[in-house]
């Protein structure tokens, strides 16, 4: 599998703080890529690191094969910030152009057209940054961020100031994105949103990678509960396929079987276990 | 080359945007409407004085000490045109969040400085030498008077105001938008005491204090420029008349050899490698 992002033994310090210690990860092409983890726990330099806009202490992050921070890895990659902001003196095609300028895009008007299509702002184009909502931005900066027509795309929390609606344009994106074989780094703290849309999940903590694997390796089977006569009986190392024979033995034991519910953990759970959260 | 460009046309349509350019022609109107009008009325009172038999030449004095007046003002307007163009440009944006968006972008961290300093530097610079040029002519309208030099003096302000505008774009990649506009105002008011040091150092016959405005001159070579600039308004002028001049406010400007422009060129160079030395090793 070719690479879009591959980070090897990648370590930040921050002074005394150690924001990475030795993270080793990699994004495949067209892979929709889950983060996830609390807050300050390193996902942001990840991200930074990726972008070149932070310098490693130890480890390498490679961008399609390039070196993370060159400009031929920058070509590869768009990017929103989690705190971003654009200028709010000029207007939402305005911006687009400038990165149109930046990135060597060919893309005309048309790009930009089709972009704020993609993202639900047609109308407002023309409309100076600064009358746009949040959300509105939040949807400008990930146009901004697709123009280009990056491989990989690094969006750090795109969908922290949208609605339901905005967030639910936002996974039809994401998926119409990997219908289109680029590559996403998702970073999110909307763990339903990570488990609905990404292909593969990755969990850190305290600067370390503590789990990774698709959204259903890592929401694992969590046992089988029968409902009887003399009270719920909880088989924690049953899995689906023992439900009949669970029952069986049961019925065969006397007892009297009223219900029977197979327990799985959700993400949230393998998330909370993973960093400690309980 | 051309993202360097794209850098600096977008800095200053923002600048042209947010009205800076707009209330910077408006105010320097205003000064150069004052600067007018006390040039008019200096020429006639001195009109009233009449002539006088040592040769020594009114209208040359008053429009001497007058333009250098008006090149102390013209250079601190441009100061403070560098510094509000520029205190904010790496840390502040950063810290804003304004600027991670263009460097994810195939620009290296050198071309987003050069393409803001060539904003900066040129609107400064161009800005200086024409309000330079336009108290120049109203002092001829006046007066009668034009400098021994024009274009050196010219390109001398220019050239200082770029090295403040460089300082201060330095000075954006280590601190906050407040601290280095404070800082490049306080080393901008250093040279101007330093270039006073010498002057009265002179007049005293001070070594030690010509000394001090001398490192000084050369440490923070925009304040030899200035000097420089005003000495060359007078260059040729001689007798009494030099005399009456040099016992003026800015009668002690020192002339200025090649060494000072190429020091000054130098000095950029330094201070440009200074700053992308700290703004590639950020981290943003």
């Amino acid at each position: 599998m070719s690479l879009a992002l591959s980070v090897t033994g990648l370590e930040k310090a921050y002074g005394q703080v150690r924001a990475l210690t030795g993270v080793d990860l990699e994004v495949g092409e067209g892979e929709l890529f889950g983060l996830l983890g609390p807050n300050g726990a390193g996902k942001s330099t990840l991200v930074k690191i990726a972008c070149g806009l932070v310098t490693p202490t130890a480890g390498t992050a490679t961008v399609c094969g390039a070196p993370a921070g060159s400009i031929e890895a920058h070509r590869q990659l768009g990017y929103l910030a989690e705190l971003f902001r654009f200028p709010d003196w000029c207007t939402g095609n305005e911006l687009l152009e400038l990165h149109q300028r930046l990135a060597e895009s060919g893309g005309g008007a048309g790009e930009r057209a089709e972009l704020l299509e993609l993202v639900g702002l047609t109308e407002a184009g023309d409309r100076r940054i600064g009358t746009m909502s949040k959300g509105m931005q939040q949807r400008l900066g990930i146009a901004q961020a697709l123009i280009g027509s990056p491989r990989l795309l690094l969006l750090d929390e795109p969908t922290s100031a949208l609605d339901p609606a905005g967030r639910h344009t936002v996974r039809a994106l994401l998926e119409e994105l990997r219908g289109r074989g680029v590559s996403v780094l998702l970073n999110s703290h909307l763990l339903s949103e990570v488990e609905l849309v990404c292909d593969r999940v990755a969990i850190i903590a305290r600067g370390e990678l503590v789990a990774a694997g698709t959204p259903a390796e890592l929401a694992h089977a969590g046992g089988v509960e029968v409902e009887t006569a003399a009270g719920p009986q909880v088989f924690t190392e049953a899995r689906r396929d023992d439900v009949p024979r669970i029952v069986r033995d049961l019925v065969a034991a006397g007892e009297e079987v009223y219900g029977v519910r197979v327990l799985t953990s959700t993400l949230e759970d393998a998330y909370l276990e993973a960093v400690g959260g309980r | 080359m051309s993202q360097v460009r794209v850098i600096a046309l977008f800095t200053l349509r923002e600048s042209l945007r947010r009205r800076v350019f707009l209330v910077v022609a408006l105010l320097t109107a205003a000064f150069l409407g004052l600067y007018a009008l006390g040039t008019w009325q200096l020429y006639r009172d001195v009109g009233d004085v009449g002539s006088n038999n040592f040769g020594v030449e009114p209208d040359v004095i008053v429009g001497a000490t007058v333009l250098g007046l008006a090149m102390f003002g013209t250079l601190f307007l441009g100061t403070v045109l560098a510094v509000f163009l520029t205190l904010g440009a790496v840390r502040g944006d950063a810290e804003r969040g304004l600027l991670q968006p263009l460097l994810v972008r195939p620009v290296s961290r050198r071309t987003l400085l050069l393409g803001r300093y060539a904003a900066a530097a040129g609107v400064c610079a161009a800005y200086v030498a024409a309000v330079f040029l336009a108290a120049t002519v109203i002092t001829w309208v006046m007066g009668g008077w034009w400098p021994d030099r024009l274009l050196g003096p010219a390109v001398g302000l220019s050239l200082a105001v770029a090295i403040l505008a460089a300082l201060s774009l330095g000075g954006s990649v280590f601190l906050s938008a407040t601290a280095n506009g404070i800082a490049v105002f306080m080393v901008f008011g250093a040279g101007l005491v330093a270039g006073l040091l010498g002057q009265i150092g002179e007049a005293l016959s001070s070594n030690t204090l010509e000394n001090v405005a001398s490192v000084a001159s050369w440490l923070l070579p925009f304040e030899g420029l200035y000097q420089a600039a005003l000495a060359g308004l007078t260059s040729d002028t001689v007798g009494f008349t030099r005399l009456a001049i040099d016992l003026g406010p800015f009668g002690g400007a020192e002339s200025a050899g090649p060494e000072l422009w190429l020091w000054a060129v130098v000095y950029l160079a330094l201070v440009g490698a200074w700053a992308l030395r700290g703004f590639a090793r950020r981290d943003l």
